[in-house]
This record gives C-alpha cells, structure tokens and sequence, in this order.
C-alpha cells in the first residue's frame, strides 16, 4: 500500500450535492454527496443493496433523484446538471458506463459493439447513409479504425469478429469496456468490472483500469466487492449503506474504519476475494 | 423398432385425427341460409371425412419421422448449408447472385401470360415493395405497425388529388412523378406526426395505436364523401408519363411497362435500405432492437432513431401507394382495410423481417398462392387433372395456418437476415430480446 499515489486533487469533475432517490417508500439513496475530482480513481463500495448501482442510474440519467443536485463539469469549464438529463445526452456529455449484468449487443460481433460506441459522436443521418457522401465514408473508416484500436486496447483484437456472446466472461467484461471508451468518456463509470472473473481476468482488468486513468486520461468511478482491487487501484473510497455514505477517504483510512469493519469488510485484515462472485 | 415404440408412435398420432375433422370441416361445402349444420353435415360425408383424415395422418407421420431424422442428415444438412454461407459470404458471389435475381426480375413478365402478368404488377410487385418498407419498420427498428396501410391509403389518395380525381380540385393539376414528391412527404409527415408521440411508450402500444390509425384513415376514406368520394372511390387517375425534350411517353394501363418501372423504383429503394442498414443509422436501430438501455449508454437516442425507421417505412408506403393508384386509376376506401397492413406484416414475417430479399420473397410466395388459387378455383389444374380443394374465400384462413406452421419450425422466416436469425435463436435460449416491444424507455436497469 505504500507505494500508492497520492491523491492529485484535480479539479471537481462530478459533483452530487444531498441526492435523495426513493421508490414508493423505499430510500434507496439518502442525503448523498460526493464529489470526483478529474483524473482520480474512485470507488464506491457497499454492501449489497447499499444504493450503488441506483448512484450509477442517478449520474446516468437513468433514474431522476426527488432532491438533491448532480453536476458535471466539462473540458471547458462549463458545468452541466445530470439530474432529469436523458441517458443518451449524458453519455455525449462525457459519462460512459457499464452494467453490473454484462448489456452487450448479443447479436452483433464484438467489433460492431465497439463501434457503436464510437459512433456516439459521429454526425452521419439516414441522407448521408444512403448516398454513401465523403463524410459518412471517413466518418465510417475512422470508426472502424477506432473501433480495432480500442478492441486492441482491452486485448480483444484477435477476436474482433466473433459474437460477442461468444466471448468469455472476461472477454465480455472487458468488451464493454471498449464499448464504452468508444464514446470518448470524461468519465467512466465500471460497476462491478471484477464480478464473476476469475484471478488471471482480475489481474488484466486492474491493468486495464490502470492504463484507462494513466494512458487515456479517464477519470473512473468503480463499484467493486473485490477489495484487494479496490484497495490497490483506488484513490479515495466513498462507502454507502443503506443510501447513506457511513465513510470517505483513502482506502487505508477506510479499511480501518469501525462503521465500515460492521457494515460491510466483516473480520479485519481479510479484504480477500470472498464475495467476488456477487453480481 | 420394438412394438412399446411403434406403439408410442401410433399414440402421438392419435391428435392428428380430430386434425384431420377440422381440415374436412375448413374444406367442406359453404353452409347455406335456413339449414343450419347443413355445411358441417356435408363435411361430414364419409368420402370426405375419411379422405381429410388421410391426408392429416400423413402430415402426423411426416413431422414424426422429421422430428426422428438421424443425427448424421442432420450433420449433412448443417455442413451444406455451413459451406452454402462461407461461399455466400464473398462479396462478388453475393453481387453475382443479385444480378443473376434481377436478370431473371427482368425477364419474368416475357415468360409468363397476361393473368400472371397483372398479378406481378398490382399483387407482387406493390406488395413487396410495401413490405420492404415495413421492413424498415419491424425488421430494422423492431417497432410493430399493424396500420401500416394508412400511409399507401394518404398516399394514394394524395396522388388522386394532385390529378384531379377526387370532388376537391387541387390548385394546379399535377404529372404523377411530381405528385409522388407530395404524395410521398404527406405519408412521411403523417408518420412522423403519429409516432413522435407514439414512440416514446412501449412497443406494444404503439401496436394498438397504430391501428386505430388505419382505421381513422379508412373510416375518413369512407366517410369523408366531399373530399374522398366516399366508397364509390376517384376514377380517373392519371398514369405515370414524361414529356421532356420531346420525348412522350405514357405508361397506360398496360402491365410490362408499369412492371419495369416498378422494379427500378424497388432497385433503387432498396440500394438504399441495403446502405441505411449497414450504417451508423442501421447499426443504431439493431442496438435499439436488441437492448434499449444499453444503446442509450452508448449515445443513440431512441425516439429519434424509432421516429426516422417510422418514417421512413410510412414514406415507402405512400410511394407504393401512389404506383398502385396511378396503376389502377381508380382507389376507393376497400383496398386500404386493416386486412391489408395485417397482409403486409405476414408477407414481412413470412419472408424473414430485417434481410432486404426476404420480403419480396414473402410477397411473391403468398400473393403467387392467392392467385394461383384464384385462378384454378373450381377448375383441374393442368397436368395433375385434380381440383384444389382450397376456395378463395378461405384463403386467409390456409395463410394462416401456414404462418403458424411456419413459426414452429422456421420462426426467421424464408430468407432471414444473419443477425434477426441469430437474434430470434437467442432470444429463444432467454438471451437479450428481439425487438423493441420490450421495454419502456427509461425502465430500471438491473
């Protein structure tokens, strides 16, 4: 743990003031702020039911939050509010996301997938499509180069033709990845990246996550229940439960936290893989 | 085979006997007034009966030894076709097998007679050229639209106007070519009108809102008498003709030119879908169709993608409509009933939602079956000497059935798209959906 960087306090790039999320009378979320600082890892863990996931569909427009304020400020400076956007607004924005159960388009090969993602900011219209005119033949040739670079990016090039069905649970995880890169994300939100891989997978995908924040310069929110990733990937942790955030901080101080030790790690100094497989 | 198994066999047959009753029922004689039962009586003579009961044993026994072939058939069958769509896959066998179709396209109306050259033109060729369009609809954007034939009807009725064939007179007289730019944007902006409210519910909605649509259009059709003539329809339109640089040429009422100006009109319609599908557009609707939640992730706004399939689809509509009108020169309200987008939609299923072939071929094979009765109805065919026990009438009723058989054995239709056949094979093992009727926008996620 010792050799883990030191928070560089970025500027503030998401910004979630007092959310309160109910459903009839369930508070799922209650009174959350937190704030994401560009270029920094965060994780956000929890035990289950804790209000993770319904954080993500808050930041992704998913769901809209009764109270409270969600922004998000773009390269420019300019801040947005999130709450009441539509999701596919948001992610032109700059936030890109990936499902806790894998959502990828089964039917299409893993390529395609990508490359939907990386059409999210290309302008070409049913017009443009059909007379085949110079922009839609570069936007389509730059799209493809994309596309592979990205596949080659999360290791999935060889496979660039294959259902994306087809591919192992690793591979899935990894591809929705990509497909969220193509978007151009300021942020990416992972939810349970490490769900269901096994320990050679975990360790591609700390990597992964690593060059993403190093090499791409992708800020990363992550939902995890795998501790030691979280503990060695992760600048700051912000625990939920039951909606509410019970700690903050860096993730020695968080591991040490009594409220967190009862909530959710259980006997101290074991932070393993033991509900990994939860998802 | 032992007897315990023959008799298993014989016991699943068991269930095709009161089969073989109905069927002596569906193609027995019409009932008639004041004798009530008298048709089921007559169905019910021994000759007949026992003669439909045969026939329904030897469908019983046909499905059982097919559900029974070996594994090794099986094998070869899949090596076949395995092999049939690596070769498929070059792309100068696939262009040689288009121009080797559209070849025979074109020589098709010099090798049949004048009956079956009139069904090519108004049964077939409008037909399919209504069902490439719906296509867009439910195959591309998986939306249903079971009022489909509303846009044909406003286009139809847009280009009667424009030649001065309904009681209301239009501004200027138009020629059909340019009355079909109106005709064609009426139909999509009645489109784009209905589904942008539509389209933000769920798919099965807008299933019933489109056709309550038809049936308004229909209904206006009729009743409308000071602008639509009511049901004794607009006479009188003009056929399709250019007079430009001295050249003068009209297409009448004859059916071989009418056939070749269709046909280039489906060509080039369906160069375009061919690029639309395998583009951002196209890919976006197969995201939206496959999960909704996860293509807004990715960027694509739904609505607006939904909105442009369903415009697209309506414009088509209006386009067939309007070569249907100038075609026949006369429409009134009974060629647009809810019973013609249902037809359209079985053509679509039939011949495989999402492949830009399969449509056509639906239209061709159902609407071949519908004149092939028409014509032999109450007459021996030739060469086999025997009647066809199907009467016109009936013939929805043997459609439908077909479709029934056909989704057991061969949901994906005739000629499907690759990915709608992979989709429809996965949705099936609970693998993501199949089209956009599922969930509502913004509906939870995990």
């Amino acid at each position: 743990m010792s050799a883990k960087k030191q928070t560089d306090a970025g500027p503030v790039l998401v910004d979630v003031s007092n959310v309160t999320l109910r459903f009839g009378g369930v508070t799922s979320l209650d009174n959350v702020s937190l704030q994401q600082h560009r270029g920094e890892i965060l994780s956000v863990i929890g035990p289950n039911g804790a209000g993770k996931t319904s954080l993500f569909n808050c930041l992704t427009g998913v769901y809209v939050p009764q109270e409270g304020s969600i922004t998000f400020t773009s390269p420019d400076g300019q801040t947005h509010p999130l709450v009441g956007g539509k999701p596919h607004d948001i992610t032109q924005l700059g936030l890109a996301r990936t499902f806790q159960n894998i959502r990828l388009f089964n039917a299409m090969t893993a390529f395609e997938n990508v490359k939907i993602g990386v059409e999210a900011h290309q302008k070409t219209g049913p017009v443009g499509a059909v007379l085949r005119l110079p922009r839609t033949r570069r936007e389509e040739r730059q799209g493809d180069e994309r596309a592979f670079e990205l596949l080659d990016f999360v290791g999935l090039r060889a496979r660039a033709n294959e259902l994306s069905a087809a591919l192992p649970y690793g591979g899935q995880r990894r591809l929705e990845i990509a497909r969220a890169l193509g978007t151009q994300p300021q942020l990416l939100l992972l939810d349970e990246p490490a769900a269901g891989t096994n320990p050679a997978e975990k360790r591609d995908l700390e990597a992964l996550i690593r060059r993403i924040n190093s090499e791409m310069g992708v800020t990363v929110l992550l939902i995890e229940h795998d501790m030691r990733l979280v503990m060695s990937l992760t600048d700051r942790v912000v625990v939920l439960n039951f909606g509410r955030v019970i700690a903050e901080g860096a993730p020695v101080d968080v591991q040490r936290n009594p409220a967190v030790v009862e909530a959710y790690l259980g006997a101290p100094a074991d932070g393993g893989d033991g509900d990994a497989a939860a998802g | 085979m032992n007897q315990t198994q023959l008799l298993e066999r014989g016991r699943r047959l068991l269930p095709w006997v009161p089969a073989g009753v109905l069927l002596a029922v569906m193609t027995g004689p019409q009932g008639r007034v004041g004798q009530p039962g008298y048709s089921i009586s007559q169905a019910m003579h021994p000759g007949h009966l026992f003669d439909s009961i045969a026939i329904a044993l030897v469908a019983g026994v046909i499905v059982q030894l097919w559900g029974a072939r070996p594994a090794q058939f099986r094998d070869t069958v899949a090596q076949v076709r395995s092999e049939t769509r690596r070769i498929y896959a070059r792309r100068e066998i696939r262009l040689g097998v288009y121009a080797v179709l559209l070849a025979f396209a074109i020589l098709l109306p010099h090798m049949v007679g004048a009956y079956w050259q009139e069904i090519l033109v108004d049964k077939i060729g409008i037909f399919a050229l209504l069902a490439v369009g719906l296509n867009v609809v439910v195959g591309f954007a998986g939306l249903l639209d079971l009022g489909y034939i509303a846009f044909y009807a406003i286009g139809a009725y847009v280009v009667a106007y424009f030649t001065g064939a309904l009681p209301v007179q239009p501004p200027f007289i138009l020629n059909d070519f340019y009355a079909l730019i109106f005709a064609v944007a009426a139909a999509m902006i009645a489109g784009l009108i209905l589904g942008a409210p539509t389209l933000r519910l769920r798919g099965d909605y807008l299933a019933i809102v489109t056709l309550g649509f038809g049936e308004i259009i229909t209904i206006l059709a009729v009743n409308l008498d000071s602008v639509t003539n009511g049901s004794r329809g607009a006479p009188g339109i003009t056929s399709f003709s250019v007079h430009v640089f001295g050249i003068n040429y009209d297409w009448g009422l004859s059916q071989v030119p009418y056939y070749y100006l269709l046909l280039a009109f489906a060509v080039i319609i369906m160069v375009a879908f061919a690029m639309l599908e395998n583009s951002r557009v196209g890919r976006a609707w197969t995201a939206i169709r496959e999960d909704e939640v996860a293509a807004q992730a990715c960027g694509i706004p739904p609505v607006k993608y939904k909105l442009m399939a369903f415009a697209i689809g309506a414009s088509t509509s209006g386009f067939a409509g309007v070569l249907y009108a100038a075609k026949i020169s006369f429409i009134n309200p009974s060629s647009f009933t809810v019973l013609f987008s249902i037809l359209v939609l079985v053509l679509v299923i039939f011949g495989g939602m999402g492949s830009l072939i399969g449509p056509i071929a639906g239209a061709a094979a159902i609407q071949w079956f519908f004149a092939y009765v028409q014509k032999h109805d109450g007459a021996p065919i030739p060469g086999i000497g025997v009647k066809i026990p199907i009467r016109p009438e009936d013939i929805y009723l043997y459609v439908g059935a077909l479709l029934i058989v056909m989704m057991i054995f061969r949901p994906q239709g005739i000629i499907p798209s690759k990915r709608r056949a992979r989709e429809i094979g996965m949705a099936e093992q609970g693998i993501g959906g199949a089209d956009a009727t599922g969930a509502p926008i913004g509906s939870p996620v995990s």
